[in-house]
Protein backbone atom coordinates (compact mmCIF):
# COMPACT_ATOMS: atom_id res chain seq x y z
CA UNK A 1 0.00 0.00 0.00
CA UNK A 2 2.75 2.35 0.88
CA UNK A 3 4.38 1.84 -2.57
CA UNK A 4 0.85 2.64 -4.08
CA UNK A 5 0.42 5.43 -2.29
CA UNK A 6 3.38 6.70 -3.15
CA UNK A 7 2.95 6.71 -6.66
CA UNK A 8 -0.65 8.39 -6.39
CA UNK A 9 0.78 11.39 -4.47
CA UNK A 10 3.78 11.50 -7.29
CA UNK A 11 0.93 11.41 -10.14
CA UNK A 12 -0.69 14.56 -8.02
CA UNK A 13 2.04 16.59 -7.18
CA UNK A 14 3.76 16.23 -10.55
CA UNK A 15 0.91 17.07 -12.71
CA UNK A 16 0.79 20.31 -10.49
CA UNK A 17 4.68 20.69 -11.01
CA UNK A 18 4.72 20.22 -14.84
CA UNK A 19 1.94 22.35 -15.33
CA UNK A 20 3.37 25.03 -12.87
CA UNK A 21 6.56 25.18 -14.85
CA UNK A 22 4.82 25.20 -17.98
CA UNK A 23 2.46 28.10 -17.18
CA UNK A 24 5.63 30.14 -15.52
CA UNK A 25 7.25 29.95 -18.81
CA UNK A 26 4.75 32.78 -19.74
CA UNK A 27 6.04 35.11 -17.28
CA UNK A 28 6.57 38.81 -18.94
CA UNK A 29 4.91 37.50 -22.07
CA UNK A 30 1.42 37.19 -21.87
CA UNK A 31 -0.87 39.22 -24.32
CA UNK A 32 -2.54 41.39 -21.55
CA UNK A 33 -0.76 42.58 -18.15
CA UNK A 34 -3.83 41.48 -16.20
CA UNK A 35 -2.75 37.98 -18.49
CA UNK A 36 0.86 38.15 -17.14
CA UNK A 37 -0.68 38.40 -13.45
CA UNK A 38 -3.32 35.65 -13.93
CA UNK A 39 -0.75 33.40 -15.10
CA UNK A 40 1.86 33.42 -12.13
CA UNK A 41 -0.97 33.24 -10.01
CA UNK A 42 -1.93 29.98 -11.44
CA UNK A 43 1.65 28.70 -11.15
CA UNK A 44 2.31 30.16 -7.97
CA UNK A 45 -0.89 27.70 -6.66
CA UNK A 46 0.17 24.87 -8.81
CA UNK A 47 3.42 24.96 -7.48
CA UNK A 48 2.23 26.16 -3.48
CA UNK A 49 0.49 22.18 -4.46
CA UNK A 50 3.10 20.80 -5.30
CA UNK A 51 5.17 21.35 -1.99
CA UNK A 52 2.05 19.92 -0.27
CA UNK A 53 1.87 16.50 -2.38
CA UNK A 54 5.81 16.17 -2.79
CA UNK A 55 6.25 16.57 0.66
CA UNK A 56 3.79 13.92 1.76
CA UNK A 57 4.62 11.69 -1.32
CA UNK A 58 8.58 12.00 0.47
CA UNK A 59 7.14 11.41 4.27
CA UNK A 60 4.86 8.19 2.98
CA UNK A 61 8.43 7.15 1.03
CA UNK A 62 10.37 7.22 4.28
CA UNK A 63 13.56 7.25 1.94
CA UNK A 64 15.23 10.43 3.41
CA UNK A 65 14.45 12.19 0.42
CA UNK A 66 12.57 15.61 0.28
CA UNK A 67 9.90 17.47 -1.89
CA UNK A 68 12.88 19.17 -3.60
CA UNK A 69 14.43 16.02 -4.29
CA UNK A 70 11.24 14.56 -5.34
CA UNK A 71 11.11 17.31 -7.97
CA UNK A 72 14.78 18.39 -8.90
CA UNK A 73 16.43 14.80 -9.03
CA UNK A 74 14.56 12.66 -10.23
CA UNK A 75 14.49 11.57 -13.91
CA UNK A 76 12.10 11.48 -17.14
CA UNK A 77 10.87 7.83 -16.33
CA UNK A 78 9.81 8.27 -12.53
CA UNK A 79 7.90 11.44 -13.13
CA UNK A 80 3.76 10.84 -13.29
CA UNK A 81 2.19 13.42 -14.46
CA UNK A 82 -0.31 13.07 -17.28
CA UNK A 83 0.99 13.71 -20.90
CA UNK A 84 -1.56 16.94 -21.40
CA UNK A 85 0.26 18.73 -18.83
CA UNK A 86 3.87 18.44 -20.36
CA UNK A 87 2.82 19.66 -23.45
CA UNK A 88 4.13 22.88 -24.86
CA UNK A 89 2.21 25.90 -24.41
CA UNK A 90 1.56 26.82 -27.77
CA UNK A 91 0.00 30.10 -27.86
CA UNK A 92 -2.04 31.66 -26.01
CA UNK A 93 -4.83 29.77 -27.16
CA UNK A 94 -3.11 26.32 -26.84
CA UNK A 95 -2.48 26.92 -23.07
CA UNK A 96 -6.02 27.99 -22.10
CA UNK A 97 -6.99 25.23 -23.75
CA UNK A 98 -4.84 22.90 -22.15
CA UNK A 99 -5.31 24.98 -18.68
CA UNK A 100 -9.15 24.17 -18.96
CA UNK A 101 -8.70 20.36 -20.10
CA UNK A 102 -6.59 20.08 -16.57
CA UNK A 103 -8.54 22.27 -14.22
CA UNK A 104 -12.12 20.57 -15.07
CA UNK A 105 -10.55 17.20 -14.07
CA UNK A 106 -8.47 18.74 -11.07
CA UNK A 107 -11.48 20.00 -9.33
CA UNK A 108 -13.37 16.92 -9.41
CA UNK A 109 -10.31 15.34 -8.38
CA UNK A 110 -9.36 17.08 -5.77
CA UNK A 111 -13.72 17.40 -4.37
CA UNK A 112 -13.70 13.14 -4.36
CA UNK A 113 -10.27 13.95 -2.14
CA UNK A 114 -11.67 15.92 0.16
CA UNK A 115 -13.71 12.68 1.37
CA UNK A 116 -10.33 10.68 1.64
CA UNK A 117 -9.66 8.26 4.46
CA UNK A 118 -6.24 9.49 4.57
CA UNK A 119 -6.90 12.72 6.87
CA UNK A 120 -3.43 13.97 5.24
CA UNK A 121 -4.60 13.97 1.66
CA UNK A 122 -8.60 15.18 2.68
CA UNK A 123 -6.42 18.12 4.07
CA UNK A 124 -4.04 18.91 1.35
CA UNK A 125 -7.07 18.48 -0.92
CA UNK A 126 -9.39 20.80 0.59
CA UNK A 127 -6.76 23.78 0.49
CA UNK A 128 -6.00 22.95 -3.39
CA UNK A 129 -9.93 22.89 -4.13
CA UNK A 130 -10.11 26.38 -4.09
CA UNK A 131 -7.61 27.20 -6.10
CA UNK A 132 -9.04 24.67 -8.44
CA UNK A 133 -12.23 25.85 -8.20
CA UNK A 134 -10.98 30.06 -9.33
CA UNK A 135 -8.81 28.63 -11.90
CA UNK A 136 -11.22 26.36 -13.53
CA UNK A 137 -13.70 29.42 -13.49
CA UNK A 138 -10.59 31.26 -15.35
CA UNK A 139 -9.94 29.04 -17.71
CA UNK A 140 -13.32 28.37 -18.68
CA UNK A 141 -14.23 32.00 -19.53
CA UNK A 142 -11.10 32.28 -21.83
CA UNK A 143 -11.99 29.02 -23.73
CA UNK A 144 -15.74 30.48 -24.04
CA UNK A 145 -14.36 34.20 -24.92
CA UNK A 146 -11.64 32.52 -27.10
CA UNK A 147 -13.71 30.31 -28.74
CA UNK A 148 -16.88 32.93 -29.43
CA UNK A 149 -14.95 35.65 -30.21
CA UNK A 150 -13.59 36.48 -33.65
CA UNK A 151 -12.97 33.86 -36.49
CA UNK A 152 -9.10 33.93 -35.60
CA UNK A 153 -9.54 33.25 -31.55
CA UNK A 154 -12.64 30.75 -32.50
CA UNK A 155 -9.81 28.76 -35.36
CA UNK A 156 -7.02 28.69 -33.02
CA UNK A 157 -9.09 27.58 -30.33
CA UNK A 158 -10.59 25.01 -32.10
CA UNK A 159 -7.24 23.66 -32.92
CA UNK A 160 -6.09 23.76 -29.94
CA UNK A 161 -9.05 21.89 -29.18
CA UNK A 162 -8.49 18.92 -32.12
CA UNK A 163 -4.21 18.70 -31.04
CA UNK A 164 -5.47 18.45 -27.01
CA UNK A 165 -8.26 16.43 -26.90
CA UNK A 166 -6.79 13.11 -27.26
CA UNK A 167 -4.57 13.37 -24.00
CA UNK A 168 -7.73 13.94 -22.65
CA UNK A 169 -8.39 10.35 -22.35
CA UNK A 170 -5.57 9.30 -20.11
CA UNK A 171 -6.98 10.61 -16.73
CA UNK A 172 -10.03 8.02 -16.65
CA UNK A 173 -7.82 4.74 -17.05
CA UNK A 174 -8.09 3.39 -13.91
CA UNK A 175 -4.98 0.71 -13.01
CA UNK A 176 -3.00 -1.67 -9.87
CA UNK A 177 -2.19 1.91 -7.94
CA UNK A 178 -5.97 3.34 -8.14
CA UNK A 179 -7.43 -0.46 -7.63
CA UNK A 180 -5.77 -0.68 -4.30
CA UNK A 181 -6.06 3.19 -3.39
CA UNK A 182 -10.39 3.18 -4.48
CA UNK A 183 -10.73 -0.05 -2.49
CA UNK A 184 -9.04 1.67 0.52
CA UNK A 185 -11.50 4.65 0.19
CA UNK A 186 -7.97 7.06 -0.38
CA UNK A 187 -9.07 8.16 -3.83
CA UNK A 188 -11.84 7.48 -6.26
CA UNK A 189 -11.79 5.41 -8.84
CA UNK A 190 -10.77 7.55 -12.00
CA UNK A 191 -13.36 6.13 -14.48
CA UNK A 192 -16.11 7.69 -11.73
CA UNK A 193 -15.13 11.12 -12.69
CA UNK A 194 -16.18 10.70 -16.34
CA UNK A 195 -19.00 11.05 -17.03
CA UNK A 196 -19.21 14.56 -14.95
CA UNK A 197 -16.17 15.80 -16.17
CA UNK A 198 -17.81 15.71 -20.09
CA UNK A 199 -20.77 16.91 -19.17
CA UNK A 200 -18.75 20.39 -18.05
CA UNK A 201 -16.69 20.44 -21.41
CA UNK A 202 -20.03 19.63 -23.06
CA UNK A 203 -21.48 22.86 -21.70
CA UNK A 204 -18.39 25.14 -21.62
CA UNK A 205 -18.12 23.68 -25.48
CA UNK A 206 -21.53 24.38 -26.52
CA UNK A 207 -20.99 28.11 -25.04
CA UNK A 208 -17.46 28.38 -26.94
CA UNK A 209 -18.80 27.08 -30.10
CA UNK A 210 -15.97 24.76 -30.33
CA UNK A 211 -16.73 21.07 -31.36
CA UNK A 212 -15.17 18.36 -29.71
CA UNK A 213 -13.41 16.17 -31.69
CA UNK A 214 -15.07 12.52 -32.82
CA UNK A 215 -12.40 10.85 -31.58
CA UNK A 216 -11.93 8.16 -28.61
CA UNK A 217 -8.07 8.09 -28.73
CA UNK A 218 -6.32 8.48 -25.77
CA UNK A 219 -2.57 8.41 -25.85
CA UNK A 220 -1.18 7.11 -22.03
CA UNK A 221 2.18 6.53 -20.48
CA UNK A 222 2.56 9.67 -18.35
CA UNK A 223 0.67 8.86 -15.33
CA UNK A 224 1.89 5.13 -15.56
CA UNK A 225 5.90 6.52 -16.25
CA UNK A 226 5.83 3.61 -18.84
CA UNK A 227 6.40 6.55 -21.82
CA UNK A 228 6.53 10.60 -21.59
CA UNK A 229 6.44 12.75 -24.87
CA UNK A 230 10.06 13.51 -25.43
CA UNK A 231 9.09 17.22 -24.34
CA UNK A 232 9.43 16.32 -20.44
CA UNK A 233 12.91 15.55 -20.86
CA UNK A 234 13.48 19.58 -22.25
CA UNK A 235 11.22 20.49 -19.39
CA UNK A 236 13.49 18.75 -16.51
CA UNK A 237 16.66 19.98 -18.63
CA UNK A 238 15.65 23.26 -17.87
CA UNK A 239 13.73 22.95 -14.13
CA UNK A 240 16.63 20.79 -12.72
CA UNK A 241 19.76 22.43 -13.81
CA UNK A 242 20.85 24.10 -11.29
CA UNK A 243 20.37 20.98 -8.73
CA UNK A 244 22.41 19.10 -10.97
CA UNK A 245 25.16 21.28 -11.75
CA UNK A 246 25.53 22.17 -8.25
CA UNK A 247 24.75 18.57 -6.16
CA UNK A 248 24.20 19.24 -2.80
CA UNK A 249 24.30 23.33 -2.48
CA UNK A 250 21.63 25.25 -0.43
CA UNK A 251 19.61 27.29 -2.10
CA UNK B 1 14.90 54.15 -9.55
CA UNK B 2 12.55 54.40 -13.04
CA UNK B 3 12.35 57.85 -13.42
CA UNK B 4 16.19 57.97 -14.64
CA UNK B 5 15.40 60.69 -16.92
CA UNK B 6 12.08 62.67 -17.21
CA UNK B 7 12.61 66.38 -18.04
CA UNK B 8 9.90 68.55 -16.58
CA UNK B 9 8.45 71.40 -18.69
CA UNK B 10 8.51 75.35 -18.79
CA UNK B 11 4.99 76.33 -18.20
CA UNK B 12 2.96 78.87 -20.28
CA UNK B 13 -0.04 78.77 -17.83
CA UNK B 14 -2.11 81.33 -16.48
CA UNK B 15 0.35 83.03 -13.53
CA UNK B 16 -2.76 83.34 -11.20
CA UNK B 17 -3.75 80.17 -11.83
CA UNK B 18 0.39 78.80 -10.78
CA UNK B 19 0.59 80.80 -7.85
CA UNK B 20 -2.37 79.35 -6.27
CA UNK B 21 -1.50 75.62 -7.72
CA UNK B 22 2.04 75.85 -5.96
CA UNK B 23 0.35 77.34 -2.88
CA UNK B 24 -1.31 74.35 -2.32
CA UNK B 25 1.85 72.07 -3.07
CA UNK B 26 3.21 73.45 -0.53
CA UNK B 27 0.73 73.86 1.74
CA UNK B 28 1.31 69.53 1.65
CA UNK B 29 -1.78 69.37 -0.33
CA UNK B 30 -2.72 66.57 -2.73
CA UNK B 31 -3.26 67.13 -6.42
CA UNK B 32 -6.36 64.96 -7.53
CA UNK B 33 -6.84 64.20 -11.22
CA UNK B 34 -9.80 66.83 -11.47
CA UNK B 35 -8.22 69.31 -10.11
CA UNK B 36 -6.69 72.03 -12.35
CA UNK B 37 -3.07 71.87 -13.02
CA UNK B 38 -0.30 73.19 -14.71
CA UNK B 39 0.38 71.66 -18.84
CA UNK B 40 3.95 70.87 -17.91
CA UNK B 41 2.85 69.18 -14.28
CA UNK B 42 0.62 66.68 -16.41
CA UNK B 43 2.93 66.74 -18.77
CA UNK B 44 6.03 65.53 -16.38
CA UNK B 45 3.96 62.96 -14.34
CA UNK B 46 2.74 61.06 -17.37
CA UNK B 47 6.34 60.45 -18.48
CA UNK B 48 7.32 60.04 -15.20
CA UNK B 49 4.29 57.40 -14.17
CA UNK B 50 4.80 55.90 -17.70
CA UNK B 51 7.79 55.26 -17.25
CA UNK B 52 7.88 53.69 -13.77
CA UNK B 53 4.94 51.39 -15.25
CA UNK B 54 7.14 50.41 -18.20
CA UNK B 55 9.90 49.71 -15.54
CA UNK B 56 7.83 47.53 -13.81
CA UNK B 57 6.66 45.69 -17.17
CA UNK B 58 10.10 45.38 -18.80
CA UNK B 59 11.38 44.36 -15.41
CA UNK B 60 9.73 40.90 -15.50
CA UNK B 61 12.00 39.40 -18.23
CA UNK B 62 15.22 39.58 -15.99
CA UNK B 63 13.46 37.15 -13.48
CA UNK B 64 11.10 35.95 -15.46
CA UNK B 65 14.36 34.41 -16.76
CA UNK B 66 15.31 32.29 -13.54
CA UNK B 67 11.30 30.87 -12.80
CA UNK B 68 11.81 28.25 -14.56
CA UNK B 69 15.46 27.09 -13.52
CA UNK B 70 14.96 28.26 -9.60
CA UNK B 71 16.63 25.39 -8.09
CA UNK B 72 13.96 24.96 -4.95
CA UNK B 73 10.10 24.81 -5.23
CA UNK B 74 10.11 27.47 -2.62
CA UNK B 75 12.73 29.52 -4.52
CA UNK B 76 10.78 29.08 -7.14
CA UNK B 77 7.39 30.27 -5.70
CA UNK B 78 9.12 33.54 -4.14
CA UNK B 79 10.44 34.31 -7.50
CA UNK B 80 6.82 33.94 -8.75
CA UNK B 81 5.33 35.86 -6.06
CA UNK B 82 7.54 38.85 -6.68
CA UNK B 83 7.44 38.93 -10.36
CA UNK B 84 3.75 38.77 -10.29
CA UNK B 85 3.81 41.59 -7.56
CA UNK B 86 5.76 43.54 -10.12
CA UNK B 87 3.36 43.06 -12.99
CA UNK B 88 0.33 44.31 -10.64
CA UNK B 89 2.72 47.63 -9.99
CA UNK B 90 2.16 48.21 -13.22
CA UNK B 91 -1.11 48.15 -12.96
CA UNK B 92 -0.89 50.52 -10.59
CA UNK B 93 0.67 52.86 -12.16
CA UNK B 94 -0.93 52.69 -15.49
CA UNK B 95 -3.96 53.26 -13.62
CA UNK B 96 -2.55 56.49 -11.91
CA UNK B 97 -1.33 57.58 -15.38
CA UNK B 98 -4.73 56.87 -16.73
CA UNK B 99 -5.87 59.47 -14.18
CA UNK B 100 -4.27 62.19 -16.23
CA UNK B 101 -5.58 61.16 -19.76
CA UNK B 102 -3.79 58.96 -21.32
CA UNK B 103 -4.39 54.87 -21.66
CA UNK B 104 -2.71 52.16 -20.84
CA UNK B 105 -2.56 51.33 -24.65
CA UNK B 106 -0.99 54.52 -25.52
CA UNK B 107 1.45 54.31 -22.86
CA UNK B 108 2.26 51.10 -24.03
CA UNK B 109 2.27 52.04 -28.20
CA UNK B 110 4.59 54.81 -26.73
CA UNK B 111 7.17 51.87 -24.77
CA UNK B 112 6.93 49.57 -27.84
CA UNK B 113 8.10 51.79 -30.57
CA UNK B 114 10.65 53.52 -28.42
CA UNK B 115 9.15 56.63 -27.42
CA UNK B 116 9.32 56.36 -23.94
CA UNK B 117 11.62 54.30 -22.13
CA UNK B 118 11.86 52.28 -19.14
CA UNK B 119 14.94 51.88 -16.16
CA UNK B 120 17.88 50.99 -17.63
CA UNK B 121 18.88 48.46 -15.31
CA UNK B 122 16.46 46.27 -16.85
CA UNK B 123 18.78 46.30 -19.90
CA UNK B 124 21.91 44.36 -17.94
CA UNK B 125 21.61 40.45 -18.48
CA UNK B 126 21.04 37.85 -14.98
CA UNK B 127 23.46 35.40 -15.84
CA UNK B 128 23.21 33.06 -12.60
CA UNK B 129 20.92 32.23 -9.66
CA UNK B 130 22.90 35.12 -7.52
CA UNK B 131 21.98 37.48 -9.61
CA UNK B 132 17.88 37.32 -8.65
CA UNK B 133 19.52 37.59 -4.87
CA UNK B 134 21.45 41.09 -6.48
CA UNK B 135 18.29 42.41 -7.90
CA UNK B 136 16.95 41.78 -5.21
CA UNK B 137 19.00 42.96 -2.77
CA UNK B 138 20.48 45.80 -4.79
CA UNK B 139 17.69 46.95 -7.64
CA UNK B 140 14.19 46.74 -5.52
CA UNK B 141 16.67 48.31 -2.82
CA UNK B 142 17.53 50.96 -5.10
CA UNK B 143 13.85 51.08 -5.99
CA UNK B 144 12.52 51.38 -2.45
CA UNK B 145 15.13 54.54 -1.69
CA UNK B 146 13.57 56.48 -4.79
CA UNK B 147 9.97 54.94 -4.23
CA UNK B 148 9.59 56.04 -0.53
CA UNK B 149 10.08 59.49 -0.54
CA UNK B 150 7.96 59.67 -3.54
CA UNK B 151 5.31 58.14 -0.69
CA UNK B 152 4.78 61.62 -0.21
CA UNK B 153 3.87 62.95 -3.55
CA UNK B 154 1.92 65.68 -4.79
CA UNK B 155 -0.14 63.78 -6.95
CA UNK B 156 -2.57 61.95 -4.95
CA UNK B 157 -3.24 58.66 -7.46
CA UNK B 158 0.58 58.21 -7.66
CA UNK B 159 1.15 58.74 -4.01
CA UNK B 160 -1.32 56.02 -3.49
CA UNK B 161 -0.01 53.68 -5.99
CA UNK B 162 3.74 54.06 -4.12
CA UNK B 163 1.98 53.45 -0.62
CA UNK B 164 0.76 50.12 -2.17
CA UNK B 165 4.01 49.23 -4.03
CA UNK B 166 6.44 50.31 -0.97
CA UNK B 167 4.57 47.32 0.67
CA UNK B 168 6.09 44.84 -1.17
CA UNK B 169 8.80 46.43 -2.38
CA UNK B 170 11.01 45.77 1.00
CA UNK B 171 9.78 41.97 1.33
CA UNK B 172 10.98 42.10 -2.59
CA UNK B 173 14.39 43.51 -1.18
CA UNK B 174 14.31 41.22 1.98
CA UNK B 175 14.21 37.71 -0.26
CA UNK B 176 17.04 39.23 -2.57
CA UNK B 177 19.38 39.59 0.80
CA UNK B 178 18.19 36.82 1.78
CA UNK B 179 19.28 34.44 -1.48
CA UNK B 180 22.56 36.57 -1.34
CA UNK B 181 22.98 35.00 2.44
CA UNK B 182 22.36 31.68 1.64
CA UNK B 183 24.89 31.66 -1.48
CA UNK B 184 27.70 33.76 0.97
CA UNK B 185 27.75 31.09 3.05
CA UNK B 186 27.53 27.64 0.46
CA UNK B 187 29.64 26.77 -1.68
CA UNK B 188 32.82 28.01 -3.51
CA UNK B 189 30.77 28.07 -6.92
CA UNK B 190 28.06 29.66 -5.15
CA UNK B 191 30.35 32.43 -3.66
CA UNK B 192 31.55 33.54 -6.88
CA UNK B 193 28.47 33.64 -8.53
CA UNK B 194 27.36 36.03 -5.55
CA UNK B 195 30.48 38.03 -5.88
CA UNK B 196 29.98 38.39 -9.58
CA UNK B 197 26.67 39.27 -9.04
CA UNK B 198 27.49 42.11 -6.82
CA UNK B 199 30.64 43.02 -9.66
CA UNK B 200 28.12 43.23 -12.67
CA UNK B 201 25.03 45.01 -10.67
CA UNK B 202 26.74 47.72 -8.32
CA UNK B 203 27.82 49.95 -11.11
CA UNK B 204 24.38 49.93 -12.42
CA UNK B 205 22.17 49.67 -9.46
CA UNK B 206 23.93 53.15 -8.81
CA UNK B 207 22.65 54.31 -12.26
CA UNK B 208 19.62 53.98 -11.24
CA UNK B 209 19.07 57.12 -9.73
CA UNK B 210 19.95 58.81 -12.55
CA UNK B 211 22.92 61.44 -13.68
CA UNK B 212 24.57 63.30 -11.44
CA UNK B 213 22.52 66.78 -9.95
CA UNK B 214 25.18 68.85 -11.58
CA UNK B 215 23.76 67.26 -15.30
CA UNK B 216 20.31 67.27 -14.28
CA UNK B 217 19.15 70.27 -15.12
CA UNK B 218 15.60 69.67 -14.79
CA UNK B 219 15.19 68.02 -11.63
CA UNK B 220 14.20 71.67 -10.15
CA UNK B 221 10.98 72.22 -11.45
CA UNK B 222 10.22 68.56 -10.20
CA UNK B 223 10.90 69.21 -6.81
CA UNK B 224 8.80 72.51 -6.28
CA UNK B 225 6.01 70.33 -7.99
CA UNK B 226 7.31 67.58 -5.20
CA UNK B 227 6.86 65.38 -8.09
CA UNK B 228 10.84 64.88 -7.44
CA UNK B 229 11.11 64.58 -3.50
CA UNK B 230 14.90 64.47 -3.31
CA UNK B 231 17.82 65.11 -5.64
CA UNK B 232 19.61 61.96 -7.63
CA UNK B 233 22.97 62.28 -5.63
CA UNK B 234 21.05 62.48 -2.41
CA UNK B 235 19.82 59.34 -2.97
CA UNK B 236 22.56 57.77 -4.71
CA UNK B 237 24.47 58.79 -1.34
CA UNK B 238 21.73 57.10 0.81
CA UNK B 239 21.91 54.01 -1.01
CA UNK B 240 25.68 53.45 -0.92
CA UNK B 241 25.86 54.04 2.89
CA UNK B 242 22.57 51.75 3.55
CA UNK B 243 24.20 48.82 1.15
CA UNK B 244 28.16 49.02 2.34
CA UNK B 245 27.32 47.33 5.50
CA UNK B 246 25.07 44.86 4.18
CA UNK B 247 27.60 43.97 1.57
CA UNK B 248 30.10 43.34 4.64
CA UNK B 249 27.98 41.44 6.73
CA UNK B 250 28.06 39.34 3.23
CA UNK B 251 31.48 39.24 2.61
CA UNK B 252 31.34 40.36 -0.77
CA UNK B 253 33.76 42.98 -1.92
CA UNK B 254 31.91 45.91 -3.74
CA UNK B 255 33.83 46.90 -6.95
CA UNK B 256 35.00 50.12 -6.07
CA UNK B 257 39.15 50.68 -4.52
CA UNK B 258 38.06 54.37 -4.17
CA UNK B 259 35.51 53.42 -1.63
CA UNK B 260 35.74 55.00 1.96
CA UNK B 261 33.69 56.34 4.81
CA UNK B 262 34.46 60.01 5.22
CA UNK B 263 34.03 60.87 8.68
CA UNK B 264 33.33 64.90 7.97
CA UNK B 265 30.31 63.82 5.38
CA UNK B 266 29.15 61.02 7.65
CA UNK B 267 29.03 58.74 4.64
CA UNK B 268 31.00 57.31 2.06
CA UNK B 269 33.01 58.29 -0.68
CA UNK B 270 32.37 56.43 -3.79
CA UNK B 271 33.56 56.10 -7.46
CA UNK B 272 30.74 57.65 -9.55
CA UNK B 273 29.84 55.17 -12.75
CA UNK B 274 30.72 55.26 -16.18
CA UNK B 275 27.68 57.73 -17.23
CA UNK B 276 28.83 57.58 -20.55
CA UNK B 277 27.44 53.40 -20.34
CA UNK B 278 24.20 55.08 -18.76
CA UNK B 279 23.76 56.90 -21.77
CA UNK B 280 24.78 54.34 -24.11
CA UNK B 281 22.16 52.25 -22.05
CA UNK B 282 19.29 54.68 -22.30
CA UNK B 283 20.12 55.35 -25.92
CA UNK B 284 19.41 51.23 -26.57
CA UNK B 285 23.03 50.29 -26.43
CA UNK B 286 22.63 48.44 -23.44
CA UNK B 287 23.56 44.56 -23.34
CA UNK B 288 19.95 43.55 -23.60
CA UNK B 289 18.07 46.73 -25.02
CA UNK B 290 17.18 44.73 -27.85
CA UNK B 291 16.14 41.43 -26.70
CA UNK B 292 13.71 43.49 -24.32
CA UNK B 293 12.09 45.33 -26.43
CA UNK B 294 11.88 42.58 -28.96
CA UNK B 295 9.81 40.52 -26.01
CA UNK B 296 7.50 43.08 -25.11
CA UNK B 297 6.68 44.38 -28.85
CA UNK B 298 6.77 39.81 -29.57
CA UNK B 299 3.85 39.32 -26.39
CA UNK B 300 2.02 42.34 -27.39
CA UNK B 301 2.15 41.55 -31.36
CA UNK B 302 1.29 37.96 -30.30
CA UNK B 303 -1.76 38.73 -27.90
CA UNK B 304 -3.44 40.34 -30.46
CA UNK B 305 -5.64 38.12 -31.41
CA UNK B 306 -6.38 37.13 -28.09
CA UNK B 307 -7.48 40.67 -26.97
CA UNK B 308 -9.56 40.78 -30.40
CA UNK B 309 -11.11 37.79 -29.98
CA UNK B 310 -12.07 38.87 -26.19
CA UNK B 311 -13.13 42.42 -26.77
CA UNK B 312 -15.38 40.89 -29.64
CA UNK B 313 -16.45 38.00 -27.16
CA UNK B 314 -17.64 41.12 -24.60
CA UNK B 315 -19.36 42.58 -27.42
CA UNK B 316 -21.18 40.17 -28.79
CA UNK B 317 -22.69 39.09 -25.04
CA UNK B 318 -23.68 42.37 -24.63
CA UNK B 319 -25.83 42.67 -27.95
CA UNK B 320 -27.16 39.20 -26.48
CA UNK B 321 -28.23 40.75 -23.09
CA UNK B 322 -29.76 44.09 -25.01
CA UNK B 323 -31.62 41.81 -27.47
CA UNK B 324 -33.05 39.53 -24.95
CA UNK B 325 -34.45 42.30 -23.25
FE1 LIG C 1 10.26 47.60 -9.01
FE1 LIG D 1 7.84 46.85 -8.36
FE1 LIG E 1 10.16 44.77 -6.65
Amino acid sequence: MRDALFEFLCRMGDNTLVLGHRVSEWCGHAPVLEEDIALANTALDLIGQTQMWLGLAAEVEGADRSADDLAMLRDVWDFRNLLLVEQPNGDFGQTMMRQFLFDAWHLLMLQALTDSTDTRIAAIAAKAVKEAQYHLERSADTVIGLGDGTAESHRRMQAALDLLWPYVGEMFVADAVDDSLCAAGIAPDPATLRAAYEARIQTVMAEATLTLPDTGFAHQGGRTGRQHSEHLGHLLTQMQWLQRAYPGATW
Amino acid sequence: MYAQMVKSEASKDDPDKLAAFQARIDAGDKIEPKDWMPAGYRKTLIRQIGQHAHSEIVGQLPEGNWITRAPTLERKAILLAKVQDEAGHGLYLYCAAETLGVSRDELTEMLLDGRMKYSSIFNYPTLTWADMGAVGWLVDGAAIMNQVPLQRTSFGPYSRAMIRICKEESFHQRQGYDIMMKMCQGTDAQKRMAQDAMNRFWYPALMMFGPSDKDSVHSAQSMTWKIKMNTNDELRQKFVDQTVPQAEYLGLTIPDPDLVWNDDKGGYDFSEPDWSEFFDVIQGNGPCNTERLAARNKAWDDGAWVRDGLMAHAEKRAARKVAAE
